[in-house]
């Protein structure tokens, strides 16, 4: 007798990704398609996805998904879980996505306490359109748009926007993860499950914050881009709890 | 089920508006205010949460068209309201809807342009609603209330086309209509939404197969397989939903066309100068897109010579659909005023006289 003891989750399809070698969002993927099968919603959960390299996400997800116009997902998201409060509804959002063109969005579905799960991947550039800056490009860190490095005396600094959101009474729950290694990931995944839990609890607005690697536009191997993650990117956006 | 007794009430356009859409079973309302079209809000903010209907004030109305987009997705009737500035910036919201082919409805109550313009009617946003107005190639359905009942009348209609069709449909007015006070007939109907099934919704994969709404086509050729089945559409639309009103034009030398409170302006004025016996009569396009072509191409009217007078609230849009219809057949006229002017009876009827 042998046991199974991993396999492809059933909301995850049997197809492969288009994201480069050593990408963070096919790991994200994996990670909400395994907490969405054990905690059996799959019939009910409702993806919405973003525009950004995770466009088609719903091609890779084996449940029901609506696509939203850039930085738009929280208004759409919004609007489905009020429609269908019996459904489970979470976005799944990049920095530009969620934290530049949709920060009003973000921001207001956040302080309306709306029960939704926000999954944000910040990989600290814009990797749909060709590696821009990001709001979430570290200072001194070089993109397509800030050539010789952001500066702040021009780009601004780094937005946290998780530590803003967590100012706002109608936030449940904030946790950064930073998907570096093994045991960031699975860190991940239990910061995911919990964001999962939150709204089938009617808790209120949670939002997982993953720091997750693009070694195309920064321009490293994926391993050097897990310790650029690891040395360089958490100093600026600490993983833990935020709320 | 229809009420045997249908009551009058007094309610302004914009008012009209939305009680028309609470009883044509609209389950789902965001919008973000702007004047001239705040008592449409308003009224949604108290009679959607009696009727257990979802209201929501919106940060935007990017945010709010965003929000139709997502009820809509999820299978509810849902509508915004706007005005013509916020009209345009739910522009990119409205294409992805037509692109997704999800049935919504947005108001426009039109106010001056460009810019911040000014508060006051105005209908220059006709190529806008028919042109498409956001990117790509797609078309809205577009109708256009002359009077405080026929905008009620008109928002069960625009339900129905937007669920008959999954396409998005506007309702053109202007401040004018959204503030004018008129009795109003009420008709109680329940159900509407349950018409038409909507499988293809977002309403989490119980029993089916996912479901998937959305707008992008990456692979080689499958973007213009998606809007070929758009053109489809819009080819059956133009051939099914072209609707006017025509006024006393079986003898007229002089044919007005206009829409929405320019027509009932325009109508009032036929209706006095044939009382002195001049022939003269109106055409009222009551859908813009598809604009109703049926009512000028190939009439052959018994009189020589007529002449068009296309009268709008603004620099000369809907005139060019009339010519369009029209194929240089007869000799097309406009007059137009727009800032905020409405233009008068007296005004129109100089033109005419210069006409004559
Ligand atoms: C209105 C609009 N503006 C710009 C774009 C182009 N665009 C697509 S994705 C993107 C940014 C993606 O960056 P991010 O959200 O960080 O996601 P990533 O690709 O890094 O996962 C931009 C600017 C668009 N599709 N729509
Ligand atoms: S560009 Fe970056 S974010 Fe996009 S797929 Fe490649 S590695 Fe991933």
């Amino acid at each position: 007798m042998s046991d199974v003891i991993y396999s492809r989750p059933k909301s995850l399809n049997n197809i492969s990704t288009h994201y480069c070698p050593g990408c963070g969002h096919g790991i994200a993927h994996r990670l909400i398609a395994e907490v969405v099968d054990e905690l059996n919603i799959r019939e009910s959960v409702i993806g919405v996805t973003p525009i950004g390299c995770a466009v088609i996400a719903y091609d890779y997800w084996n449940f029901d998904c609506s696509e939203a116009a850039h930085g738009r997902a929280l208004a759409v998201a919004t609007a489905i879980k009020r429609v269908r409060p019996q459904n489970i509804v979470f976005t799944y959002q990049g920095d530009g996505d969620l934290a530049a063109i949709g920060t009003n969005e973000t921001i207001h579905a956040a302080n309306r306490g709306e029960n939704l799960t926000c999954i944000f991947i910040n990989n600290a550039v814009y990797g749909m359109t060709g590696g821009q800056m990001a709001p979430t490009t570290l200072l001194g860190q070089k993109t397509a748009t800030t050539i010789t490095g952001r500066d702040q005396k021009l780009h601004g600094y780094p937005l946290k926007i998780s530590e803003m959101l967590a100012l706002l009474p109608g936030v449940k729950y904030i946790e950064r993860v930073a998907m570096d290694s093994p045991q960031g990931i699975l860190k991940a995944k239990k910061a995911i499950r919990l964001a999962f839990e939150n709204q089938i609890n009617n808790a209120g607005f949670s939002l997982v914050e993953l720091l997750s690697p693009c070694p195309t536009y920064w321009g490293v191997s994926p391993k050097e881009a897990l310790r650029w993650i690891k040395e360089e990117m958490t100093k600026v956006f600490p993983p833990g709890r935020i709320k | 089920m229809v009420n045997p007794k249908p009551k009058k009430i007094l309610l302004s356009g914009n008012e009209a508006i939305a009680e028309g859409a609470i009883q044509a079973g609209c389950q789902f309302y965001a919008g973000y205010p702007i004047t001239p079209q705040n008592e449409l809000t308003a009224y949604m903010a108290k009679h959607m949460p009696e009727n257990n209907r979802i209201f929501i004030q919106s940060e935007s109305e990017t945010a709010a068209i965003n929000m139709v987009y997502g009820a809509s997705a999820a299978g509810a009737r849902a509508m915004t309201s706007s005005s013509s500035p916020g009209i345009s910036l739910k522009q990119e919201g409205i294409s992805y809807l037509a692109g997704a082919e999800l049935p919504a409805v947005i108001v426009n109550i039109m106010r001056a342009g460009p810019g911040l313009g000014n508060i006051w009617p105005s209908q220059a946003d006709y190529f806008q609603a028919t042109r498409g107005g956001g990117h790509g190639d797609y078309r809205c359905i577009v109708l256009a209330p002359s009077s405080v009942q026929e905008a009620y009348g008109q928002m069960f209609k625009a339900f129905e086309l937007a669920d008959k069709y999954r396409n998005p449909v506007m309702i053109l007015g202007d401040g004018l209509l959204g503030q004018m006070m008129e009795p109003v007939e009420i008709v109680k109907a329940e159900g509407l939404d349950a018409k038409y099934d909507k499988p293809w919704a977002v309403t989490g994969c119980k029993g089916r197969e996912r479901n998937i709404t959305k707008s992008f086509h990456m692979n080689e050729g499958d973007l213009e397989k998606a809007n070929l089945i758009l053109q489809k559409k819009y080819a059956g639309i133009q051939k099914k939903e072209q609707d006017w009103e025509e006024f006393l034009i079986k003898d007229a030398k002089i044919v007005i066309v206009a829409y929405g409170s320019m027509a009932r302006i325009a109508k009032g004025l036929v209706r006095k100068l044939r009382q002195g016996g001049m022939r003269i009569g109106l055409i009222r396009p009551v859908t813009l897109w598809p604009f109703p072509v049926k009512a000028f191409a190939n009439r052959k009217p018994k009189v020589s010579n007529r002449k068009f007078l296309v009268v709008e609230m603004s620099y000369g849009q809907m005139v060019e659909d009339v010519r369009l219809s029209l194929e240089g057949s007869s000799k097309v006229e406009f007059l137009g005023r727009s800032g905020g002017g409405v233009l008068t009876q007296a005004q129109i009827l100089r033109k005419i006289k210069a006409l004559l």
